[in-house]
């Protein structure tokens, strides 16, 4: 069913995002798949399949294929003649319609075939107002690439990062594809360390408005935000249990930088580790039971772990001076990090089972790496002709993608979760 | 005595007038208001000037904002990945531990920095150090523990943003403000 192909640049810019994405390189195996237009599909720019078409391709896992003009258009109510589809080097088709309703909305329907298999694999329809087109383009790719891959999409996912321009700061949260990005927060003073809640209504982050780092967290649904940390000192790197209830954040009130645990609330401080250097950028594993976090306690800054319910942390990079940054992948099993590699700052990928040590990008400056909830691509920031950009590699490190604001420099990006 | 007060007011102006223009420009643009002569000359009686002493001392705050006392310089600056106070800086700290040992209502905040390589975050701990560095520097010279707190910027305000070492040296500082001035 999958075929072997030879890598190629694909290049796309989105002209309806606020960030713009290009593309290079491509996965080892991709899946050829037909995306027929759905009929009707123009009466609700920009058609529906163009958007699914660009997801799929986007992931890296997808190819699709370009299409003769095929007369009549098909859609999901037609007999699909599967030798038609296999002489076309299809694996997968997609075909459906988009029919406006008399009340102003429309309804759009699809059906995946396997091609191979020559078997359907499923339909959804659909009724949905214009400015839900997306969002209902990205749950139709959800649906394709979990029928064809096994594992969850994240089309349907937001990402949230900072906007400088100039002395302006701009807390975004925008679609995974840059699209639709809302301001959060705006601001004269640096915002850094954005984190989302699991539940993914919430974002910890940390603001310099008081000439100092305060930690706050900040409701999606009302814009209401409270002060969680802004004790004596410095109150930075918020991190959530994986239950929401609690976030570990770094303050220097009993001196200098260590590891302390807060109720969402503010309410509730209490220290989780001591030493005598420089503890940040804790962060839970996902189930639980670990604190992963940055440490300088033996000479130069290295990831370290320790229990989440206390316990001597123990080392976990042994490579290279300066190791910082760890992010835990949603299944548990590689920690992503910032690692210096001759001078230059890059993303590298530890796998805890064998130890070993992959570095994913060849950029010089890389910081913040974020997870996708489905583990498949890492989103970073880093610098490109001077501009701040934002980057998501895949987690083999062959798929890149790179998303610029229009004016200003992008950073501090950080994945949302799935949304049930 | 206030035509006196105008036409010196007059004259400055003038004086600036013809400063911010070009320099060959004759002064004579700004008006000048000069008191009319009397018609006729008049033995005028001179009266006696009260001269009136202010008991207060100028505002010691003051000198933290007089170029020429030490106590307007508030930077301390850090060599690459250090964070002790060196001591081309002791005049300069001993003068803020003083001033902050004679004025008991005064309070400092000291702002960390560092160069912005490498996270972000972990840049807030170096910026914190320095700042924790020399907070405890102006606690033994004898300020109190409550009157300053030392917090961090990290890379976050840089005074420079060059890629250079130069610029690098610039960032890896503390700041040290009064009350007033965050």
């Amino acid at each position: 069913m999958i075929r072997l192909l030879a890598a190629l640049l694909f290049w796309t810019a989105s002209a309806h995002a606020q960030l713009a994405i290009e593309i290079t390189g491509a996965g080892a195996q991709r899946i050829p798949i037909a995306l027929a237009p759905f009929a009707g599909e123009n009466a609700l720019a920009p058609g529906i399949s163009s958007i699914v078409r660009a997801d799929l391709e986007r992931s890296g896992l997808f190819r699709g294929l370009e299409l003769p003009a095929i007369s009549p258009e098909p859609t999901e109510a037609t007999n699909i003649n599967y030798s038609e589809w296999r002489s076309r080097l299809a694996d997968a088709l997609l075909v459906g319609s988009v029919q406006p309703r008399p009340d102003g909305r429309f309804e759009v329907r699809f059906r995946l075939y396997d091609v191979v298999k020559q078997q359907p694999l499923g339909g959804v329809a659909y009724t949905l107002g214009k400015e839900q087109l997306r969002a209902t383009a990205h749950r139709i790719s959800d649906f394709v690439y979990e029928k064809l891959t096994g594992e969850k999409g994240v089309f349907s996912t937001r990402i949230a990062y900072v906007v400088k321009r100039g002395n302006r700061y701009e807390l975004q949260i925008a679609d995974y594809d840059g699209a639709g990005a809302e301001t959060a927060l705006a601001s004269f003073e640096p915002i850094i360390s954005p984190v989302w809640s699991p539940d993914g209504k919430r974002l910890a982050y940390v603001s310099f408005e008081n000439k100092k780092p305060v930690v706050y967290v900040h409701s999606l649904l009302d814009g209401k935000r409270h002060v969680v940390a802004n004790f004596k000192g410095s109150n930075s790197a918020p991190a959530w249990t994986p239950d929401g209830s609690r976030l570990a954040v770094v303050l220097s009130r009993e001196g200098g930088s260590q590891l302390f645990l807060i109720n969402a609330d503010g309410s509730g401080v209490r220290r989780l580790a001591s030493s005598s250097g420089i503890d940040t950028e804790p962060r839970f594993s996902p189930d639980g039971q670990w604190i992963y976090f940055t440490s300088d306690r033996g000479g130069t800054p290295q990831v370290y772990r320790m229990p989440a319910t206390g316990g001597e942390p123990q080392r976990v990079t042994f490579e290279g001076s300066y190791n910082v940054s760890p992010r835990i992948s949603p299944d548990g099993k590689t920690i992503a990090y910032i690692t210096r590699n001759a001078g230059k700052f890059q993303v590298a990928l530890l796998d805890l089972a064998n130890r070993q040590v992959q570095i994913l990008t060849d950029s010089e400056r890389d910081e913040s790496p974020s997870f996708a909830p489905n583990g498949r691509m890492i989103l970073l920031a880093t610098v490109i002709n001077e501009r701040g950009v934002l980057s998501a590699v895949s987690a083999d490190g062959r798929v890149k993608q790179r998303l610029s604001a229009t004016a200003g420099d992008v950073r501090e990006p950080a994945w949302g979760p799935f949304i049930e | 005595m206030r035509a006196i007060l105008i036409s010196l007011a007059a004259a400055s102006l003038a004086l600036l007038g013809a400063c911010a223009t070009e320099p060959e420009k004759p002064a004579a643009s700004a008006p000048v208001e000069s008191a009319k002569p009397a018609a006729k000359p008049q033995a005028v009686e001179p009266k006696p000037v009260t001269r009136v002493e202010t008991t207060s001392k100028p505002s010691p705050f003051a000198a933290l904002k007089d170029p020429k006392s030490i106590l307007s310089k508030r930077s301390v600056y850090f060599d690459y990945d250090k964070f002790d106070v060196k001591d081309e800086y002791s005049p300069l700290v001993d003068a803020h531990a003083k001033f902050l040992r004679d004025n008991p209502s005064a309070k400092m905040l000291i702002q960390g920095n560092a160069d912005e390589r490498g996270s972000r975050e972990y840049n807030v701990g170096l910026g914190q150090r320095r700042s924790d560095s020399l907070k405890k520097r102006l606690t033994l010279l004898g300020a109190r523990e409550d009157q300053i707190e030392s917090v961090s910027l990290g890379e976050e305000k840089p005074v420079c943003t060059e890629h250079t070492e130069d610029c690098y040296a610039k960032n890896r500082r503390d700041d040290m403000l009064y009350s007033g001035e965050y």
